[in-house]
């Protein structure tokens, strides 16, 4: 099979698994609904792996593929196709990997939901729409993917359509993406304003042809992307010579990263992440912690030869990320749902891979995002086995002592919180460790304050997970009596996946590290400018990964982490009275942080409520008040009261008004023929 | 044989003489053959339609399937037809409509069924004359006798308050078209020909262009229509009958965009430029203002009427900025192309809105979004199609709603950064009203007895969403064919709208 068909069976198995379980899923039954819609995921699951090895082994040059063309006109072609590298490669297996394990999950986690059926499309379709994001070759198609993955995410956080909260939290995550998708699209046309084009080679390649001036010329005297011709401005503000301009590469950047902010839930377009755990547990796991919230810090990692040209869209990528880690990972310590917080986890998590972007670690970001789709999908689907246990409770104050019931989902969730918290030789170890290195490499705006909130967020991710740790699975129990009598391991379908993703884990950073993060895996890939490499030190001292994990038990940052391992068993399990004590003490700072900073409220009485009564206004006063009452029907009272008593005097039925207009038009088309 | 059948004559007049046979021959009292007769006009005409499509050659701008013969000699008018790539999509959006809107009266209107077949039939043929004509006084003819039909449809199958908007209705059109008429006239009268071709080469001075093109103005502003004299829509909407509002906002408002593309752009490029600014704003306004007030409405049609307006507005955006654009071809052709791919897929997907209330309305009797709730828990199938609707409308990629707007916003950004800025506020108000409705009718508890006894859509009602459903993602996939078909006398316009008809000074 051609490279091309393989591709192709890769995006259109899920598809037509999702096709056939949404329309047909009544017909097929549960049994062969799953087993159809696995067969799909397996099937491109198992290509995936195939050319993920052939990047990482076998040294496979980058591939562009034209699959249709979508429209073309004016010598201008927007195409569908596919751009498979080593960035592309890595995402697929993390896309199909998750996606598989989660649809084996859902089988038992989902069995006596009527809308069975339902879920596994939805499923298959959300595991095609990201595979279209991360594969495509274009503009057109990768924001075709980022909306595709939306909608689906929209329609399973409101799965269960009959909760008020699921299907408010749904429209808002929709809405809130939108607002990032607002930027998006404007970043696009900027694309498309000063390449010409929206397929990614001639862009990329043009920027590389500017990145090879550097260093070559006089920096000083004249930019590289002047010399490509790249260096346009548009006008933001005054006329003539008083114009305020920016550079057309900065803006783009900066609204391609207002896209990313939405979709992969950075302050202050986060809101909407956690609320999105109204849905199903599954899916909190494969959309809202492994693939479609990564998808961000994907496509800035793909645009990275654009982000390298603009020093301004970097800082306030570095500012925005630092803020996301540090502030949501606070949050996550205060919350008692455990759904929640892991959630708040991922959004801290994400904030870290966003602040490695903008300290130009692209690869660092990257290989975060491949081990953390792995632990956190891990932890969502262990939540999951607990709630499930314990009959859809999940406030985490009645639960506790868990780990003697739940064997298999306590050892699983403990292997997933030390890869969080970053303990040597587990994944989340590796990738951690190279972002905080890289942040204290950079030079640029704004790498001090990003320097705190990395190291203050080890402590901060340390405190929540330990934490949940502790409530939930030692101490006391305070699972109620009759839930207690029943509660036993979940069933095999649902402990597998757990087992599967445990082993990543535990092993992926080990094994990964030394291509992905030091070595060269994704040079074909990833465009570093030679003043920005902040990880060049860390490749100088890494040594091997067995050295590199040793070493990390004398670093500071590890010293940081057993802090915040220390406190939480000292205030959350060893002395309670401790946390209650401190809670009392730092009350104004425990109430902002409970109310998350009033983000929501803000939200909900400005924007939501503000839309509404600016379209009343709008509405009432401009269309009704000035448009008709003063104007049209002032004017045309009088004719109305004619036609009126006309309706009196004849028969009512209109046929007669129309026949009316004819004549009387005929008359007058007659008056200017002959007369005028 | 075949390729001397005068196919544009037979679009126009099978579906008339049809609508008179149905009239005058069974009426209600066969109403079954009533039935039968209609369904078959409608079927041959969108044969035919498909015929056309077959016939017609990409390629070229030049008219094609040409028709001619003298009507008033002595006015040099013409009975002149001949379609071109923008005619031949709307023509047979046309045909398609019809033949659903045929189907879904079947079940929905309850008295004076025979007339409303009728009705639908007649007014198809004389929109298809309006897309195919090529004589201007012809042109006008279609024009305003196609809205006798829609008087009577909103008049006599309309709601309680229908004399009040089909009055509006008719002093608004009424208004717009006889100023057109005096310009088409005045310039008959310069030239000695009506035919739109002749005008479009007709040399005019800068001032005789601001006033022809405020005259076209008025008629295709108020027809599209634009801020601020939209509001009438809303009001005829509300009143009229599924089919009257699907066949409304499916067809009857794209005639307003084609005469900017077919009148105003060519003949009066002048005159459009001094305007042009102007356009774009209210094209602007029309889509953000406009989206706040679709936010804030009660009654599930007109939201979807004011929706009409703000992807309407896109239209307008994508027609005048290109003369903004001046040297960037690719722009000029994606804003084009994005004006007339807006038209073609509004025309699908608020048809289906329409449709869908209809649906609702049929078994509920209201159109108020408070009376509804958790619909989705009995009409399931019906609730996933609508979800489609919705999502194309709020312009989803991947459905048809998407091309438009991403084609008009990114070419727009090259005029000005600005203008593309207040555009894309449609991402979100455009999702925020639609979705809100959507959740507040569809999702939830069953908020009623009612609601939750109430039965999926029938197979009749399955046949017509889904065909517009199948349309709206073909379209949105694979839109080339309409691109290709349509690009030549799209750069055709261009080439027109964009050379001065001012000699010496530009």
């Amino acid at each position: 099979m051609s490279m091309q068909s393989q591709l192709l069976l890769v995006v259109l198995a899920p598809l037509f698994g999702a096709l056939l379980a949404g329309l047909l899923g009544k017909k097929l039954g549960k049994k062969n609904t799953h087993r159809l819609t696995i067969l799909g995921v397996a099937i491109a699951f198992a290509i995936s792996l195939k050319v993920f090895f052939s990047y990482l082994y076998g040294g496979a040059q980058p591939l562009n593929i034209t699959v249709y063309n979508w429209a073309s006109f004016a010598d201008l072609t927007i195409q569908v196709g596919f751009l498979l590298d080593s960035l592309t490669a890595m995402m697929m297996v993390v896309v199909t990997f998750v996606s598989l394990m989660v649809h084996i999950y859902s089988i038992g986690y989902m069995q006596d939901d009527n809308g069975y059926q339902r879920f596994f499309s939805y499923i298959s379709l959300f595991t095609f729409s990201m595979l279209m994001l991360v594969m495509s070759n274009n503009f057109l198609q990768l924001f075709f993917g980022w909306e595709a993955v939306g909608v689906v995410s929209y329609l399973l956080i409101g799965f269960w359509f009959q909760k008020e909260t699921a299907i408010f939290a749904n429209m808002k995550a929709f809405l809130v993406n939108r607002v990032g998708d607002f930027g998006f699209i404007l970043g696009i046309g900027a694309i498309f304003m000063l390449f010409g084009t929206l397929d990614y080679a001639p862009v990329f390649s043009k920027l590389n042809s500017a990145e090879v001036l550097i260093g070559n010329i006089n920096t000083d005297e004249i930019s590289p992307l002047a010399v490509v011709g790249l260096d346009k401005t548009i006008s933001v503000w005054g006329e003539g010579s008083e114009t305020v301009q920016w550079s057309l590469i900065s803006f783009i950047c900066i609204c391609l990263f207002i896209g990313a902010m939405g979709k992969s839930a950075q302050v202050p377009l986060h809101v909407w992440l956690p609320d999105s755990m109204e849905g199903p547990t599954p899916i909190s796991a494969l959309i809202h912690a492994a693939t479609m919230v990564t998808a961000g810090v994907f496509m800035v990692a793909r645009m990275s030869p654009l982000f390298e040209f603009s020093e301004t869209a970097l800082a306030m990528v570095t500012i925005i990320g630092a803020i996301t880690a540090l502030f949501m990972g606070l949050v996550g310590i205060v919350q008692n749902d455990i759904k929640r917080i892991v959630a708040y986890s991922t959004l801290s998590q994400l904030g870290y891979m966003v602040v490695a972007l903008g300290v130009s670690a692209y690869s660092a970001a990257v290989f975060h995002l491949f081990t953390h789709a792995f632990f956190k999908a891990l932890l969502f689907l262990a939540a999951g086995s607990v709630i499930v246990a314990l009959h859809h409770e999940q406030d985490i104050r009645k639960m506790g002592g868990l780990y003697k019931k739940l064997p298999i989902t306590y050892w699983c969730s403990l292997i997933g919180t030390l890869a969080l918290i970053g303990t040597p030789f587990f994944a989340g170890f590796y990738s951690k460790d190279a972002i905080i290195a890289a942040v204290g490499e950079a030079q640029g705006f704004a790498s001090g304050f990003a320097q705190f909130a990395v190291l203050a967020g080890v402590v901060v991710t340390a405190l929540y997970s330990i934490r949940m740790l502790l409530i939930v699975f030692h101490g006391p129990s305070r699972v109620d009596a009759h839930t207690a009598a029943h509660l036993h391991e979940s069933p095999k379908v649902i402990t597998w996946p757990l087992i599967l993703l445990a082993i990543p884990s535990l092993a992926i950073g080990w094994l990964m590290a030394e291509p992905m993060l030091v070595g060269d895996y994704f040079k074909d890939a990833i465009v570093v400018h030679d003043g920005h490499d902040t990880l060049q030190a860390l490749r100088e001292h890494f040594g091997n990964a067995f050295s590199f994990a040793l070493h990390g038990f004398v670093t500071p940052v590890f010293w940081l982490m057993l802090l915040g391992v220390v406190a939480a068993i000292g205030i959350f399990w060893w002395k309670p009275a401790l946390a209650d004590t401190l809670s009392k003490l730092l009350t104004p700072v425990r109430k902002l942080v409970e109310n998350k900073y009033y983000f929501d409220e803000f939200n909900q009485k400005v924007f939501a409520k503000g839309a509404v009564s600016l379209g009343n206004v709008f509405w009432r006063y401009g269309d009704k008040a000035v448009i008709d009452e003063g104007v049209i029907d002032g004017g045309s009272q009088t004719v109305v009261k004619i036609a009126q008593k006309a309706r009196k005097l004849q028969t009512g039925y209109l046929y007669h008004y129309a026949l009316i207009m004819v004549l009387g038009l005929l008359a007058l088309l007659a008056w200017l023929l002959f007369v005028a | 044989m075949l390729e001397q059948l005068p196919i544009l004559s037979l679009l126009i007049w099978l579906p008339i003489l049809g609508g008179f046979l149905v009239l005058f021959g069974p009426g209600d009292k066969l109403l079954v053959w009533s039935q039968r007769i209609s369904i078959v006009i409608s079927v041959l005409t969108l044969l035919l339609t498909g015929w056309l499509l077959w016939v017609y050659q990409n390629g070229s701008a030049e008219y094609q399937l040409v028709e001619q013969a003298d009507w008033i000699p002595s006015f040099n008018i013409q009975y002149a037809l001949g379609v071109d790539g923008i005619a031949v999509p709307l023509i047979a959006l046309t045909g398609l409509i019809n033949l659903l809107v045929v189907v879904g009266a079947i079940g929905s209107v309850k008295f004076r069924r025979a007339q409303y077949f009728s009705a639908a039939l007649m007014m198809t043929g004389l929109m298809n004359g309006v897309f195919a004509a090529t004589d201007a006084i012809l042109f006008y003819v279609f024009w305003e006798a196609m809205l006798i039909p829609m008087f009577l449809m909103i008049g006599v199958w309309g709601g309680p308050n229908r004399i009040y908007a089909t009055i509006k209705f008719f002093l608004y059109t009424f208004f717009g078209s006889i100023f057109m008429l005096v310009a088409l006239i005045y310039m008959g009268r310069e030239l000695g020909s009506f035919a739109i071709s002749d005008m479009q080469q007709m040399s005019l001075s800068l001032s005789e262009q601001k006033w022809i093109f405020v005259a076209f103005l008025a008629a295709f502003a108020v027809k599209i229509p634009m801020v601020p004299v939209h509001t009438w829509l809303p009001d005829a909407h509300v009143e009229a009958p599924t089919g009257g509002s699907v066949i409304l906002a499916a067809i009857m408002l794209k005639m307003g965009g084609y005469g900017f593309l077919r009148f105003s752009l060519p003949i009066t490029p002048d005159g459009a430029d001094a305007f042009s600014w102007w356009l774009i704003l209210f094209s602007l306004i029309a889509i953000a203002y406009i989206g706040f007030v679709a936010l804030a409405q009660q009654d599930m049609k007109k939201l979807i009427a004011y929706s009409s307006i703000a992807h309407m507005g896109f239209v307008t955006l994508g027609i005048f900025v290109i003369l903004m654009l001046a040297g960037a071809a690719k722009a000029q052709s994606m804003a084009l192309q994005g004006a007339m791919v807006q038209m073609i897929s509004h025309g699908l997907i608020s048809g289906a809105l329409f449709f869908s209330i209809g649906v609702l309305y049929d078994r509920v009797h209201s159109r108020e979004i408070s009376d509804y709730g958790g619909v989705v828990n009995s009409m399931p199938v019906f609730a996933s199609l609508l979800m489609l609707f919705v999502m194309a409308n709020a312009g989803l990629p991947g459905t048809s709603g998407f091309i438009g707007e991403f084609f008009v916003i990114l070419s727009s950004f090259q005029a000005d950064w600005r203008i593309a800025l207040v555009a894309g506020t449609t991402l979100v108000l455009g999702a925020a009203y639609s979705l809100w409705m959507y959740k507040r009718v569809i999702f939830g508890k069953a908020a009623s007895d009612k609601i939750s006894r109430l039965e999926d859509i029938n197979g009749r009602e399955k046949f017509i969403l889904m065909t517009l459903a199948l349309l709206i993602l073909a379209l949105g996939l694979y839109p080339q064919p309409l691109i290709e078909m349509m690009q030549p006398s799209i750069e055709n316009i261009i080439q027109l709208a964009t050379s001065s008809k001012l000699g010496g000074q530009g």
